[in-house]
């Protein structure tokens, strides 16, 4: 067994009023930041697991994420990068 | 009839409604640990309002796995009563025993008032006490109590009676849908396909007097206690 880092991203899904992202994307347009369109908040997650290999680990962290890290009712997630720690 | 109210750790309305059921109402109640693997006999099953892990990742997300769950979900699959307040219903949804889930405010804000609440279905064993079309006035303490659900589960919500309550604005406007936290339709609180589960994010337990501003949540319980002792 190996040991992996997981990085994974889950955002709130599209269609779904985000008013953290609309309040950041506000406060950047304030600051003259006129090229945003639109900004989303969401969380990244860590996971540092044991594996046999990277394909293991990235499958591991998929189930994770669907019991319990996103919620399939509101959020989408997508593993950001695995790699060895 | 016997009330059990599941104590997790970061749960501040477990005491509340352990007043509710046994000072205002006179029956038995017991705390039941999170940790617990059995509901002590309980008739009825109440997830209160606090704050369950920190609302660590998620409002409820955490919760949710408690080992006392196993035993709630089993006890709401046989038809058992299950009654989430606020953080309960986040717990609720969460577990998947009620649709939907329950994000943060629009306003961003934590919202903490007395707000007003239209009884959409009195048909149900929450809501028997009250009559279709009538405004109750009950505090409401959240951050993270939007109702968000896709489109064709809300409308299925609507067809089937589902959706048990929604906020409303002031007297007088009592038709008038308005939601203190972006809700969508206005929803404050829904009850399962079955009729057996039901979550919303007013809290009753904290209407139980006039003395404390009103009594409309009294009615809330002792629907239960009508349609469960029958």
């Amino acid at each position: 067994m190996n040991r992996f880092r997981v990085a994974l991203h889950i955002l709130p899904r599209r269609g779904i009023l985000d008013p953290q992202g609309k309040a950041v994307a506000d406060a950047l347009q304030t600051l003259g930041f006129k090229s945003v369109e639109d900004v989303h908040v969401g969380r990244h997650v860590v996971v540092e697991l044991q594996a046999r290999d990277a394909g293991a680990a990235e499958r591991e962290a998929k189930a994770m994420c669907e019991r319990l890290l996103a919620n399939p009712v509101t959020e989408d997630f997508e593993i950001a990068g695995v790699s060895a720690s | 009839m016997k009330f059990g109210i599941v104590t997790f750790p970061g749960s501040n309305c477990d005491h509340d409604t352990h007043h509710a059921v046994v000072d205002v109402l006179g029956e038995e109640a017991a705390y039941l640990w999170h940790k617990d693997h059995d509901l002590a006999g309980a008739d009825v099953i109440i997830l209160p309002g606090g704050f369950s892990y920190g609302d660590y990742l998620r409002a409820g997300a955490i919760a949710r796995f408690s080992p006392i769950m196993v035993e709630v979900v089993a006890h709401a699959k046989r038809g058992g009563p299950v009654l989430g307040i606020c953080n309960g219903f986040q717990i609720a949804c969460e577990a998947g025993l009620l649709p939907g889930a329950l994000l943060r405010n629009d306003g961003l804000k934590f919202v903490s008032e007395p707000v007003r609440i239209r009884v959409e279905n009195a048909e149900t064993m929450f809501t028997n006490r009250y009559e279709r079309g009538q405004v109750l006035r009950m505090p409401i303490a959240h951050g993270d109590g939007r109702y968000v659900a896709d489109d064709a589960t809300l409308d299925r919500l609507e067809g089937e009676g589902q959706v048990v309550f929604r906020y409303v604005s002031g007297p007088g406007d009592a038709d008038e849908y308005w939601s203190p936290n972006g809700s969508m339709r206005a929803i404050a609180g829904v009850v399962s396909q079955a009729g057996n589960v039901m979550g919303l994010m007013p809290h009753p337990e904290r209407a139980m007097d006039l003395l404390l501003g009103s009594a409309d949540g009294v009615g809330l319980f002792e629907s239960m206690l009508a349609k469960v002792a029958a």
